[in-house]
């Protein structure tokens, strides 16, 4: 018997995924003239998904044989993504149009991996998740290769494509040993599956090593994290803040999903995993990051020891750890939304703000945004009362609930010699006499926005009750 | 009789033929897409042997989701393999070292 699946939990994708082919047809016809309209045309796309999402809020369940679910975990990512990649849209404009990149292309690739994101967010099988998945990485592997006459965009485009591709085929082939030892490939089947006790657990950690793996590539965890510094180095900026933002919310979703939901009775297998994956990144990426004067290289090994603190939630494997893991994605999402938004800012034709040294004496020229660099240089640093002090605190006490104290250990000592790598950036900014000029040539409405995001991460700071509430209610 | 671990050590030693050939080649970025292309038909196998021997159909449907994604992923990676080419006139892995991970 054939039952019409319930489209309504689908509603957010296709909506997204109509208005997607409505883009795709304008920029056909109207070309480079109409950017500007494709531009309008994906900020309200995000902006009516988003309306959605809010407005199907609460019921949820499985749907489309049980391979798509939607629960309060999936609408809270998917408000966070829409919103991410409207600032991210937002922000990137001025750039864009100062690059001759403005073209109707990055909207549509933009779009479409936004739905890939929101696809893996709601994902209850491994198929829709794979599909999900390679939806937003090939989007993404080519709007880094936009920038066609770049050398190093081409270049990291092709590193960021292979070690994109090999991480998928280790997830896969994850997902087939698991496949194979449970019988099934739906999450809840799985979970089912190795509850029962069904499969043979030392084939199922086999499995579960690839899956790690895959998802440790995805997210840049070291040791597999080559990719990351040079993608973000090599795409033009905007390109940079689409990767760095977004596909993190999405990769949460997947961890949690494959390792949370589906593999919950196997964590002293994953476990130790994620603890030499988390505790790595975080050694590495708080120590290399010291020695680059790039600073967008400086910000993607803080990205790196980002996700072993995110990991750290997830490892501990508790409701608390989770919710702690998600509440620390979110942060993060907002705090690189704003360091990537400042140095898009700062950048104008035929000038890139990339070095370290362009920020020099930024406080002369531009008090409010240097005093807005502060408070997310401050908040990454994870020093109170900024949200990501909040954060870090959170998954640090996560740990320690399971008792792994030296993970706590590691990663305190790690963020006291991260500090110093962020507060370099404010030493430049107000004790060193300026060396470029700084003129700001973007709009008045992203200035705004970029004020808003630092000033959200100060109220969040000071205010986190309200935010880790809801990642507490997600996973109770 | 072939049974169902002969497949999966056929399998497990194309993945691990195309693992070694992507970290071991330093020549020719062709021979990295191939490569890669080989990884995601190990999986494939794996995918089928587990579904014909189990009589569930999910395995091969999933496999065909596979191939098609694959046939994507090379329209995708060749395009950028062009714009590399045209940059840098070389697609020697040895020599594209200009951001040094």
């Amino acid at each position: 018997m054939f039952q019409v699946p319930n489209m309504l939990f689908a509603l957010p994708e296709m909506l997204m995924l109509g208005m997607a082919c409505v883009i795709l047809l304008v920029v056909a016809f109207a070309g480079e003239r109409g950017t500007d309209w494709v531009y309008g045309l994906s900020q309200l796309t995000l902006l009516s998904t988003a309306v959605v999402v809010v407005w199907f809020i609460g019921d949820g369940g499985l749907t489309f044989s049980d391979t798509y679910i939607k629960d309060s975990l999936s609408d809270l990512l998917k408000l966070f993504i829409c919103i991410v990649n409207m600032l991210v849209l937002l922000y990137s404009m001025a750039y864009l149009k100062a690059r001759k990149l403005m073209q109707g292309e990055f909207f549509v690739l933009a779009v479409f991996s936004t739905l890939g994101m929101l696809i893996m967010v709601s994902a209850y099988h491994m198929l829709t998740l794979y599909l999900g998945l390679e939806l937003m990485s090939l989007c993404l592997y080519a709007m880094v290769a936009m920038h066609r006459d770049s050398a190093v965009a081409t270049e990291a485009a092709m590193k960021y494509f292979i070690l994109g591709s090999i991480a998928s085929g280790m997830l896969l082939y994850g997902m087939s040993i698991i496949y194979g030892v449970t019988g099934s490939l739906a999450i809840n089947e799985i979970a089912q599956a190795v509850a029962t006790g069904s499969g043979d657990e030392t084939i199922l950690s086999f499995g579960i090593v690839f899956l790690v793996i895959g998802v440790g590539f995805k997210f840049g965890a070291v040791p597999f994290h080559m990719w990351l510094p040079d993608v973000y180095h090599g795409a033009p900026t905007a390109m940079t803040l689409f990767i760095a933002a977004a596909p993190k919310i999405a990769a949460f979703a997947m961890i949690i999903r494959l390792l949370a939901e589906g593999l919950i009775d196997l964590q002293h297998h994953w476990q130790d995993m994620l603890v030499m994956l988390a505790v790595l990144s975080m050694i590495i990426g708080n120590v290399v990051a010291i020695a680059q004067s790039n600073l967008k290289r400086m910000l993607a090994y803080s990205t790196i020891s980002h996700v072993g603190f995110l990991l750290m939630g997830v490892l501990s494997g508790t409701q608390e750890g989770f919710s702690a893991a998600l509440f620390y994605t979110l942060i993060y999402a907002l705090m690189t939304l704003g360091a990537f938004g400042m140095i898009l800012l700062l950048s104008r034709q035929g000038f890139e703000a990339e070095n370290i040294d362009d920020f020099k004496g930024l406080s002369e020229r531009q008090p409010w945004f240097a005093l807005m660099m502060l408070i997310l240089m401050f908040s990454m640093a994870g020093i109170p009362p900024l949200a990501g002090f909040y954060a870090k605190l959170t998954v640090i006490k996560a740990v320690i609930d399971v008792d792994l104290l030296w993970v706590a250990l590691v990663a305190v000592v790690t963020s006291v010699i991260g500090a110093f790598y962020y507060l370099r950036v404010i030493k430049v900014m107000y004790f060193d006499k300026p060396v470029v000029e700084h003129k700001l040539e973007a709009g008045s409405a992203m200035q705004i926005m970029l004020s808003a995001n630092a000033l959200m991460v100060l109220g969040l700071g000071i205010l986190p009750g309200t935010l880790m509430k809801i990642c507490t209610i997600v996973f109770a | 009789m072939i049974v169902l671990s002969d497949y999966l050590i056929l399998a497990a030693l194309l993945f691990s033929l195309a693992v070694a050939g992507i970290f071991l080649n330093r020549k020719n970025i062709i021979i990295l897409l191939m490569c890669i292309e080989l990884m995601l038909l190990a999986v494939n196998l794996n995918f089928i042997a587990f579904s014909h021997f189990s009589g569930d159909p999910a395995g091969q449907v999933f496999v065909f989701f596979i191939l098609t994604v694959a046939a994507a992923e090379a329209a995708i990676g060749l395009a950028i393999l062009v714009l590399l080419f045209r940059n840098l006139s070389t697609i020697n892995v040895s020599e594209i070292n200009s951001l040094k991970g």
